[in-house]
């Protein structure tokens, strides 16, 4: 991620992911560690906690993540799970991509809500610029965002009806008084089914 | 080698009094196509081909296109780029403060059927004519500033036959 100075231009030392998630795990007890075969790695955060979890992150002189390079909202739903019977996931989730310009180091986030009420706190009191993030986020997927200030659509009408980019979105057949459906196309038969 | 004759100037000549007869509606069509006011309005990269046509190399001030900064003094709304759902109800508000008589042009596909985003895109809108009339269709993805200068001189051929107190044309698909 370029916004991140390299480490001979901080002044603080870069920690690695094992001794962030390591300050992380004293303080809150309920976050996990994750890991994709690539090799990145994150810190699952429980969706409530996410105000907690950044104020620490932010204000912890070791860790000083001063910058908020990313919020990303995911739709987890039919994502394969590790667990053989465990029930498909539905889940949605946000991830967070945080650099520290004191330190030069970096860490990942995540923090996955359930799909019937997904509520996660707003950390925009954390970072200002997560205040159009969560806006896109929730226009998008849905996801509410507990604290934000000003939470409307961003991108789409605001009488818009349903969250775009989630799965099982089905696109409606007109609005405004405009026909949207395509012809020859129907939105079961595009790549989303 | 004939010299060319020079007519000699007689009482009565309309030409060496400077007279000419026409109708209103030709005196006033005339006047609209050679200043033709554009709105300065664009929402994707078509708006770079349009601002290239305004630039010096291909200059269309000399067709009479300048551009307006605001709706109410502008003739033409070229329609360049990609319009939302969002953007749609904007795109009439704007049309709808033009002052009679006035003009579209559906510049690109993405103005045109919705281009790209036409098969699945959930907040692209599959042509601005669902919104608003549109007189000029320029195909091209974005189209050539010679593609918008032969829009708009089909335009002009438009606006000539443009009566006052007649019915709105049929649209133009450029080929």
């Amino acid at each position: 991620m370029s916004p991140v100075p390299s480490r001979n231009q901080c002044r603080g030392k870069a920690q690695s992911f094992e001794a962030i998630f390591a300050k992380v795990l004293v303080r809150f007890p309920a976050t996990q560690a994750g890991s994709a075969p690539n090799g990145a790695r994150w810190i699952a955060v429980q969706p409530l906690e996410m105000l907690e979890v950044a104020r620490f992150l932010k204000s912890d002189p070791d860790l000083s993540f001063d910058s908020l390079c990313c919020l990303t909202g995911v739709d987890l739903l039919k994502f394969p799970t590790d667990a053989k019977d465990a029930p498909p996931c539905t889940d949605l989730a946000c991830v967070y991509d945080l650099a520290s310009s004191v330190h030069g180091h970096e860490v990942c986030v995540k923090s996955s809500t359930s799909r019937e009420t997904p509520e996660i706190s707003s950390v925009e009191s954390v970072w200002g610029v997560a205040s159009f993030f969560e806006r896109e986020a929730f226009d998008l997927l849905g996801v509410s965002f507990l604290g934000h200030h000003d939470l409307r659509r961003l991108l789409m009408p605001p009488d818009w009806i349903g969250y775009p980019l989630r799965k099982d979105y089905v696109y409606p057949e007109s609005y405004g008084g405009v026909e949207l459906k395509r012809e020859g196309q129907t939105f079961e038969s595009g790549p989303y089914k | 080698m004939n010299t060319p004759t020079q007519e000699i100037a007689k009482p009565g000549n309309l030409q060496d009094e400077q007279i000419l007869l026409t109708s209103v509606d030709d005196f006033l069509n005339w006047g609209r196509q050679n200043s033709l006011w554009y709105l300065l309005f664009a929402t994707a990269c078509c708006g770079i081909e349009l601002m290239q046509t305004g630039g010096p190399r291909y200059d269309w001030d000399r067709l009479g296109m300048i551009p307006r900064p605001t709706p109410r003094q502008a003739d033409l709304m070229v329609i360049a780029g990609t319009i939302t759902h969002k953007m749609a109800s904007r795109v009439r508000t704007l049309w709808e403060q033009m002052a009679e008589p006035k003009w579209v042009i559906s510049m690109g596909s993405c103005a045109n059927a919705g281009g790209p985003f036409s098969k699945f895109s959930y907040s692209v809108l599959n042509g601005v004519d669902k919104y608003i009339p549109v007189d000029i269709y320029i195909p091209g993805c974005p189209p050539r500033p010679e593609a918008l200068i032969d829009g708009v001189t089909a335009l002009k051929e438009r606006i000539q036959t443009y009566k006052t107190f007649g019915r709105r044309d049929e649209p133009i698909v450029l080929q």
